[in-house]
């Protein structure tokens, strides 16, 4: 009770406690030291107390195998900010998308974003919400088949807070795009200007909504980036999910810091936006499409 | 008008507004007919009560649109904290929601006939485990820096680190 | 020239009071439909994920653009001088309300939180349309009702002109704004295109004049004989034709351009040709019904002069209008966004690649209808209370 008077966290932010993006899980902590053990789990491994000590005590025993760092690196990394700091540009936050490693069928991410955000599968597909959704494309000519995740694109020039006249869609500093419920009136203007149709609305009443994701009838809503997690320095759901239970296709960090593993990722391999026609600077890119 | 239906019509209009005014002079004194509030955990709330009684909606819009627009997050005002504190349990056990008129914020709520919004977006009672079983609001590398001192230390301190 | 007087609305039969009654009737029922669709959320309607405009906006896009068109007939008088149409003016003026507050009331209810309206009127991000529009419709209305006044207020006659020169400025722009909001929409393959605004400005002539000529024929039963003299008809009769075919033309040049640009075959092949619903509606609703017909029966110098068949011809042209705008507002959302080109087939569990289903049902469809039903009240309302209706002076 003392710290809400005191107005004080519960824990204190900065997770690594280093400037810029998380160095770690780079190869130069690979080694036996235990120590190293904590510093591999602050890349977004399950924060269960039991999972992390029965991973401690197998690190302790073992040098940190190169695939393991490598793994880790691929969630990528944010850093938790303190409590009253806002969100700042120097940050701008993006995802990494590499095709070629989403397995065909594979939903993983999709249960992983409805279970964090509370987000359901009614059966009802035509107006159940949906901020994350599986696509799959052929090619009839050429037989070609791939599958993709495709979500908010977060764009640096959002076409949706363009069009939205109270100004409930908005950018915020640190470049994710979101909805601003407080002030939405439920026009739907900006779900007609969205290029990738990413937003949803919500058509019925709702109950039990987590209480970190507030969502609402008669409002709309898309993809946050899981900010509420970025801003204590976890990974989105989506990507903590993907790197931990699938193919690791997702990949997070720092479009700013030319030191991050995802900018480092785009710099050296060929990597695209989806509609980049429209031109507009999305923040979540696509490789192997 | 003669003067005696201008005492009436004056005598008419104070009696109705003392009727109107009464509940509220007695809004102190125990009565069926006022709602009872729970109280919420420890001994007092962030600010006054009779501060808060008025001024709440105030402070939650100014922090609304510090958390939302600028992702600040302070915990004094928030209202996961609100709702944290001032849970009213059920008779099962769980934390009641707005629904029941034993939540706090219906509580007085429903007396005064002012309609609650924010509960048609926001939980009405405190979240649970997050997916993965541990406490959401922990920034990551809590858990990772106590790890750290317990190792590094060799004492038996709490894992946990400070539990507030 | 005798000065023409204005009276207010007599002879006010039973006819009338049925019409007002089931007007004020239609416009319970729709709140009804409103509290309901609020309560139970969107989804008890049609719309969906995919198609966020539905009916609602099909019907108030209508009567916005009508409303515009309407105070059309005024702004002849006023900006252009001709005085053959002074004496509709207030009547234009009046209807030209009435009509944008029918089609704003439709577009208010049926927000997802109609409860934050004044969000929407206190907070505003400027580099939308659609905030601009909201500054428009309400500048409308008050410099519409300014106009008026000065009309109807004995010493400010002198005033006529520059208020019906800003209204009539005010209501391109305000047109303009509403094609717009399609126009500016990169996202989809029918949108995007400045041709929008032109054809909303054409279109809105075309609603707003057939809109003037069924009010006319329909509240002013003993006196239309003498309002709608030969004179007059033959005028609107001229109107008419050359407003169905300036429609025409710019939704010829509108699908003619995409038709030419491989990008948006798909869309085009898809309304024109594919859908049964969006091809029927175009080619027989607004082609056939809509222009066609009307103009088939327009171009016969003495059928079309003649009242009935003007009236007619007129509900026929609103018809075709309404169906104008539902291929335009609904079709354009059902066809899907091209976010993957190169890659035919294309699904996903929210309804990627695949055309998009609409099934209006009863609570929006009534929400559209108490639009017309209001704007049609609105203006029984008014004239039964001030003087907007010509005095007829008899021709010798």
């Amino acid at each position: 009770m003392s710290d809400f008077i005191n107005g004080s966290a519960g824990g204190s932010g900065g997770g690594c406690g280093k400037e810029g993006g998380c160095g770690c899980g780079s190869q130069s902590n690979s080694g036996s030291d235990i120590a190293s053990a904590a510093d591999f789990l602050e890349t977004g491994q399950p924060q269960t107390r039991r999972g992390f000590m029965k991973a401690a005590a197998a690190l302790a025993m073992t040098t940190l195998a190169p695939g393991i760092t490598l793994f880790a690196v691929g969630g990528g990394s944010a850093e938790a900010r303190p409590l009253d700091e806002a969100a700042s540009s120097k940050v701008r936050w993006g995802m990494l998308i590499d095709a070629s490693k989403c397995d065909d069928g594979c939903t993983k991410c999709v249960s992983a974003c409805s279970t964090e955000n509370g987000w359901k599968d009614n059966g009802r597909p035509d107006t159940d919400a949906q901020w994350i959704r599986a696509v799959t494309l052929k090619n009839r000519k050429t037989g070609a088949t791939q599958t993709l995740p495709m979500m908010c694109q977060h764009c640096e020039k959002p076409p949706c807070v363009d069009v939205c006249p109270t100004g409930a869609s908005f950018k915020r500093a640190d470049g994710i795009v979101l909805v601003n419920k407080h002030t939405c009136i439920g026009c739907r203007y900006c779900m007609m200007a969205c290029p990738y149709g990413a937003r949803s609305f919500i058509h019925e009443p709702l109950e039990d909504q987590k209480d970190y994701a507030p969502r609402g009838k008669g409002t709309v809503e898309s993809c946050t980036l899981c900010v509420h997690r970025i801003d204590e320095g976890r990974l989105p759901a989506c990507v903590e999910t993907c790197n931990a239970e699938a193919g690791g296709a997702l990949m997070f960090g720092d479009l700013n810091d030319p030191n991050s593993e995802i900018s480092k990722r785009i710099a050296t391999y060929a990597s695209i936006e989806l509609r980049s026609g429209l031109q507009l600077n999305t923040g979540v890119r696509y490789q192997n499409i | 008008m003669t003067s005696m239906r201008i005492v009436k019509f004056i005598l008419s209009i104070w009696i109705m507004v003392i009727g109107v005014s009464l509940p509220g002079q007695l809004l102190a004194a125990e009565s069926s007919l006022l709602p009872s509030i729970a109280k919420g955990k420890g001994d007092k709330c962030v600010l006054p009560t009779e501060y808060m009684r008025r001024n709440h909606m105030d402070l939650l819009d100014h922090q609304r649109d510090e958390t939302v627009l600028d992702g600040v997050r302070t915990k004094q005002f928030s209202l996961k904290g609100c709702v944290s504190c001032h849970a009213v349990k059920g008779g099962d056990g769980k934390a009641v929601t707005v629904k029941d008129p034993k939540h706090f914020c219906a509580s007085c709520h429903n007396y005064a006939a002012v309609r609650v919004d924010c509960f048609d977006c926001h939980a009405s009672r405190p979240g649970e485990k997050d997916q993965f079983g541990g406490l959401k609001s922990k920034p990551a590398g809590h858990d990772v820096a106590a790890l750290k001192s317990y190792l590094h230390s060799g004492s038996q301190t709490s894992l946990r680190g400070r539990d507030k | 020239m005798a000065r023409t007087t204005y009276r207010v609305l007599n002879g006010r039969g039973v006819t009338f009071w049925s019409i007002m009654a089931l007007h004020a009737l239609v416009i319970l029922i729709g709140l009804g439909a409103t509290y309901y669709m609020e309560h139970n959320g969107h989804i008890v309607t049609g719309m969906n994920n995919r198609i966020v405009w539905g009916m609602p906006h099909v019907f108030a896009i209508f009567l916005i653009i009508a409303a515009s068109g309407a105070l059309n007939v005024a702004s002849i008088s006023s900006v252009f001088n001709k005085l053959a149409y002074k004496s509709f003016a207030r009547l234009s003026g009046l209807l030209a309300l009435a009509l944008l507050i029918g089609g704003l009331a439709v577009l208010v209810l049926d927000l997802g939180r109609p409860d934050r309206l004044i969000v929407a009127m206190t907070k505003y991000n400027f580099k939308s349309i659609f905030a601009w529009n909201i500054y428009l419709y309400i500048g409308f209305i008050v410099i519409v009702a300014g106009y008026l006044f000065v009309q109807m207020n004995r010493g400010t006659e002198s005033w006529t002109k520059p208020m019906g020169v800003i209204a009539f400025v005010w209501r391109l722009v305000l047109t303009t704004g509403t094609g717009s909001i399609f126009g500016f929409l990169v996202a989809r393959d029918f949108y995007d295109t400045a041709i929008m605004a032109p054809l909303f400005i054409a279109t809105s002539f075309l609603f707003g004049l057939a809109f003037t000529i069924l009010v006319l024929s329909f509240t002013c039963f003993t006196i239309r004989d003498q309002l709608m003299n030969k004179e007059v008809m033959n005028k609107f009769r001229d109107l008419l034709i050359i407003f169905i075919l300036v429609v025409l033309y710019f939704t010829a040049v509108h699908h003619l351009n995409n038709i030419y640009i491989t990008q948006h075959h798909g869309v085009e092949k898809f309304l024109l040709m594919d859908s049964p619903v969006y091809a029927t509606l175009f080619w027989g609703g607004q082609i056939i019904v809509g222009s066609l017909l009307p103009l088939f029966i327009l171009i016969n110098k003495s059928l079309g002069s003649n009242r009935t068949a003007m009236t007619f011809a007129s509900i026929l042209i609103l018809i075709g209008g309404l169906a104008q705008i539902y291929v335009i507002v609904i079709g354009g959302q059902a066809y899907p966004l091209e976010i993957f080109p190169g890659w035919d087939e294309i699904s996903s569990s929210y309804g990627d690649g695949q055309i998009a289903d609409y099934m209006p049902t009863l609570p929006e469809v009534l929400l559209g209808v108490t639009g017309i039903s209001l704007a049609m009240f609105i203006t029984g309302a008014a004239l039964t209370i001030l003087p907007f209706l010509p005095q007829p002076i008899s021709d010798e």
